[in-house]
């Protein structure tokens, strides 16, 4: 791997390596794609290197790269905006890709992903990633309103990510209710009115489907 | 290095918290009486909590375990001491304060605000310290923190290793083997990634998968795993034969056969006959002696000398022993395989709570394109309005009169498809026993053919007939109906193969008394997985593409054909059986099977890419890989078993081919050996022992089907005994969280009442200022 393992020490692939779920292939590449995206502020599909099939690809296009951006140190400082991710193939479809990036970053306005913050991204949604820890920040990225609980409001416009964007594809005000009525009697167990972390676990622990579904492959 | 800390938040006097304000005298009883839920207040009249109430609120455990940094890190820290106490036995009792601090974890949640959160870390870390490498590095992976916060961790657990850990006793009798142990795990662990790694850039078909993934969904996707999954149980039926049977034989090859070699036509591909008849790849080739090397004659002119050149290879036993254990070995992957998929798969109390299930899981984040987003979005909603009219025809009553046509027409339908299946039956009997009767010599090729298309196109009519009966039929639930499609077509197959075993072993041995009838029976399988995979290619052809050209052009249309998972998943464990079925006659069989695999993989993804769409129906697939994996061992494996016990234990092996020639069945191959090592000596007195009290005796087989019930027994116990937990637990949480209503009105009144009189006493101090006469 010429040029793109210069800009990954050996030691910090191996600690990556350790304290995520991912691959040193899925690191490189991430690493790849998120050097590449400062460059090509337009998010253009041609610099993207995900819709480039095979590693060979993405390899040439690491070593078009100019010398300036092969540090380590800049590289894993290097913030992307929020636009610039929401760009990214894999996310471009997804309703909740807005609440994704919130929940990973890290930067105070909540409106940038540093290196560090994808990978952990990925590492959540990758494939040997712990039930646990996917249902963990599935929590999160349901509560819209970041209070530590899912009440009806955060319940509504999950159904509504869910139905689809437009207006004629959300449910009847009725049929919200009854559907929220029925989650809330089959997974608020205390019934306090709001559906908090340990509940949705339990819910979630009860579907073999959400580990397999819960997959972002890069 | 950044610490994240998120603080919890202040309530807001604006935001109103929902809760049921209802005392605890007449809750309890409301509560349970009530099936449904009582009408939540709505913000109009919900009472305006206190400010302190809702930072009460807000700072509660149970809603902050998912926020705050420092829950987090006190919920690992138990998980951490959790783990490693798992092998000694909790104290109980008699547990104060002491000045050991892993105790104060008990005080922990009680008074968070007590133990500042670096205090908590510490504490963290002097539990990660006292684990081995493998399981900190287990925990470190699982941890919900950030990458940062994660690593800092790992660093400080990492510089006091050198420590010897005198608490723990239990290790306390080699304490250099500890140091030993952790640098065996780090290399093995290395080792371990860098092979993870290589597995990785191996893994063939990555980027189609994906592909696939993106576009289908989860569902479609199952379908090529499966198809992965077969080809590793090729691979790993080739190999033994490959290296111990064909491999050998290939290399001394037996005397040639009388006769001129047939020339070499085209046809041999789908026949299997003519020049390859005479190929390592049948039965017949192989020699029924010990195949020594060829000896080369001395230079002084003397004879060759017999054991002393070389060790002899025993072919007949070496065939019997590979073929039985290259079974034995894919009979356990296959149950070892089966068995993990269904523990994944089944949840206790997996069929409540599908309204919270679908909402919470069923959006596919593989999903990428926006084509098929749109697709997820219309299907989930469909779902979702499904499970909503559900709900409101579960409560209406049904009719007498409903119910009893709906179970006449299900009953009719099945008399009905178990009729054409007997049909198709009665035809392959018939036509079977037509190709004996009539004089067809083995070499002609085209007239062998025609048992092997009459099959296949009774398989591919069939399940038509059967989908066309089934529209007459409604279901419930729509999974019940692909499930019980795939019944039929299920026995439909595995009926039709069952007639023709009985062909091969109870009349064609019969006939081809003085002839080759293994090799005949070969190549029948061989000629029944070309014409199988022929057909297969000419349904895609016609079944997608051509009905999505109709469908796009005369019937003008946008919606494309579906992906027929069920169909073509059955095809996929039909060729399955037939190599099984044929692996004893014809060993180089799993090759030509994964060799159709592969054209069958890159056949399905073009077609699916162009003619089809994903399926409307929601499909589970981690029940679906469970069921795949179910069939193929169940009726597939089973049969195949069945057939090839039969086959060795009981048939006549023909006296003029193959390594069995001489012996009255294929077994005596073993027991011949065996006699041999009787009269060796005493050393090897074992393996008769064994032969005779444990494989021919049957008392272990009772025993150990014995042993299998009470397992199963046993789990069954323990899944009800699950489930009567559950219950009692969720009662407990039921009753808790009324506790907690009811001290939250009582404080939210407590706080009301000093709202209130401190406001009466202002008011009153204000009204005395303004008029101090007035007392």
């Amino acid at each position: 791997m010429g040029g793109s393992g210069s800009r990954l020490s050996k030691e910090l692939l191996a600690e990556y390596q350790d304290l995520t779920f991912l691959t040193k292939q899925e690191i490189l590449l991430a690493n790849c794609w998120l050097l590449l995206h400062p460059l090509h502020p337009s998010g253009s599909s041609r610099a993207s290197p995900s819709t480039v099939p095979g590693t060979q690809a993405h390899r040439r296009f690491c070593e078009l790269l100019p010398q300036e951006h092969r540090s380590t140190e800049e590289s894993l400082h290097t913030r992307v905006s929020l636009e610039q991710i929401l760009s990214l193939p894999e996310l471009k479809a997804n309703p909740f890709k807005e609440r994704i990036c919130r929940v990973f970053s890290t930067s105070p306005a909540r409106d940038s992903l540093s290196f560090e913050d994808f990978l952990d991204l990925l590492s959540v949604f990758s494939d040997t990633a712990t039930p646990d820890l996917k249902s963990h920040y599935a929590f999160r990225i349901f509560d819209f309103d970041d209070d530590g609980t899912l009440n009806r409001e955060d319940l509504s416009q999950l159904v509504n990510c869910l139905t689809g964007p437009g207006e004629d594809t959300q449910l009847s005000a009725s049929e919200m209710k009854q559907l929220i009525d029925n989650i809330l009697e089959e997974s608020d167990i205390d019934r306090d009115g709001t559906i908090n972390l340990s509940e949705f676990q339990h819910v979630i622990s009860r579907s073999p489907d959400f580990a397999s579904s819960f997959k972002i492959v890069l | 290095m950044s610490l994240r800390s998120r603080r919890t938040m202040t309530g807001s006097p604006a935001r109103t918290t929902r809760v049921k304000s209802m005392t605890p005298s007449t809750s309890s009883s409301r509560s349970r009486a009530s099936s449904g839920r009582q009408a939540l207040v709505g913000p109009e009249d919900a009472a305006a909590y206190s400010t302190a109430t809702l930072r009460i609120l807000a700072s509660m455990p149970s809603r902050t375990i998912g926020r705050s940094r420092g829950a987090i890190i006190s919920q690992y820290y138990n998980r951490t001491v959790r783990l490693r106490r798992r092998v000694s036995r909790p104290q109980l009792g008699g547990v104060g304060r002491s000045a050991r601090p892993s105790l104060r974890l008990y005080d922990l949640e009680l008074d968070p605000a007590a133990l500042e959160e670096e205090e908590k870390r510490s504490l963290l870390v002097k539990e990660l310290q006292s684990l081995t490498v493998a399981q900190r590095g287990h925990m470190l992976k699982g941890m919900p923190l950030g990458l940062a916060e994660k690593r800092s961790l790992r660093e400080e657990s990492r510089t006091l290793t050198g420590k010897p850990r005198e608490r723990r006793g239990r290790r306390g009798l080699f304490p250099c083997c500890g140091w030993l142990r952790d640098t065996c795990v780090l290399a093995l662990h290395g080792l371990g990634l860098w092979l993870l790694a290589g597995l990785h850039g191996l893994k063939p078909w990555r980027y189609a998968l994906k592909r696939i993934g993106g576009q289908f969904g989860s569902s479609v996707l199952s379908y090529f795993l499966f198809l992965k999954t077969l080809l590793a149980f090729n691979a790993l039926l080739l190999l033994p034969l490959l290296a111990f049977v064909v491999g050998v034989q290939a290399a001394f090859p037996p005397p040639a056969s009388p006769g001129p070699v047939p020339a070499f036509t085209g046809l041999e591909l789908l026949t299997g006959g003519g020049r390859l008849t005479h190929t390592v790849m049948y039965y017949g080739y192989y020699s029924n002696s010990t195949l020594n090397p060829p000896c080369v004659p001395a230079p002084d002119g003397g004879q060759c000398g017999r054991e002393t050149d070389g060790l002899p290879y025993n072919m007949p036993l070496a065939y019997l022993f590979t073929v039985g254990g290259a079974f034995f070995i894919t009979c356990i992957t296959l149950v070892y395989s089966m068995s993990h998929s269904f523990g994944e798969s089944y949840r206790v109390g997996s069929t409540s709570g599908v309204h919270a299930i679908t909402v919470f899981c069923s959006w596919d984040h593989k999903v990428t394109q926006r084509r098929a987003s749109r697709l997820q979005h219309d299907n989930i909603r469909t779902h979702l309005k499904e499970l909503l009219a559900e709900g409101q025809l579960r409560q209406g009553p049904r009719s007498v009169c409903g119910r009893l046509r709906q179970v006449a027409v299900l009953g009719l339908v099945w008399l009905l498809c178990l009729a054409i299946t007997l049909g198709c039956t009665v035809a392959v009997y018939a036509f079977s026993e037509l190709m004996i009767q009539s004089p067809v010599s083995a070499e002609q090729g085209g007239a062998l053919l025609a048992l092997p298309v009459v099959v296949c196109l009774l398989n591919l009519g069939a399940p038509y007939l059967y989908r066309g009966l089934a529209a007459l039929e409604r279901h419930d639930s729509p999974v019940l109906q692909v499930y019980v499609a795939v019944c039929r077509n299920l026995i439909l197959k595995m009926v039709i193969l069952g007639i023709l075993c009985y062909h091969w072993l109870g009349r064609r041995v019969g006939a081809l008394r003085d002839q080759c009838w293994e090799n005949f029976v070969g190549q029948e399988l061989y000629r029944l997985m070309v014409l199988d995979f022929i057909f297969i290619l000419l349904d895609t052809l016609f079944g997608e593409l051509v009905w999505r050209l109709i469908s796009e052009r005369k019937l003008k249309r946008k919606e494309k054909p579906e992906f027929d998972i069920a169909g073509n998943v059955l095809e996929l464990i039909y060729g399955q059986t037939l190599t099984w079925l044929g692996v004893l006659f014809a060993p180089l069989l799993p090759a030509v099977q994964i060799i159709k695999l592969v054209f069958l993989f890159y056949i399905k993804k073009t077609s699916l890419m162009a003619n089809c769409q994903a399926p409307r129906r929601p499909w589970l697939a981690s029940h679906m890989s469970t069921v795949f994996i179910s069939l193929l061992c169940f009726p597939s494996f089973l049969g195949a078993a069945v057939f090839l016990c039969y086959a060795v234990w009981q048939v006549k092996p023909s006296s003029t081919c193959g390594p069995f020639r001489t012996l009255d069945t294929m077994y005596e191959a073993g027991k011949v050996w065996v006699r041999r090592l009787e009269k060796a000596g005493p050393r090897v007195s074992w393996l008769p022992w064994v032969h005779r009290y444990l494989v021919e005796n049957t008392f272990p087989v009772y025993l150990v089907s014995a042993l299998l019930l009470a397992v199963i027994y046993l789990n069954i116990q323990v899944v009800k005994g699950q489930r009567k937990v559950i219950c009692l637990l969720r009662e407990q949480i039921s009753n808790e969280g009324e506790d907690k209503i009811f001290l939250i009105n009582k404080l939210h009144s407590v706080y009301e009442k000093k709202e209130r009189s401190r406001g009466g006493r202002t008011q009153e101090a204000e009204r005395l200022e303004e008029d101090p006469d007035a007392r």
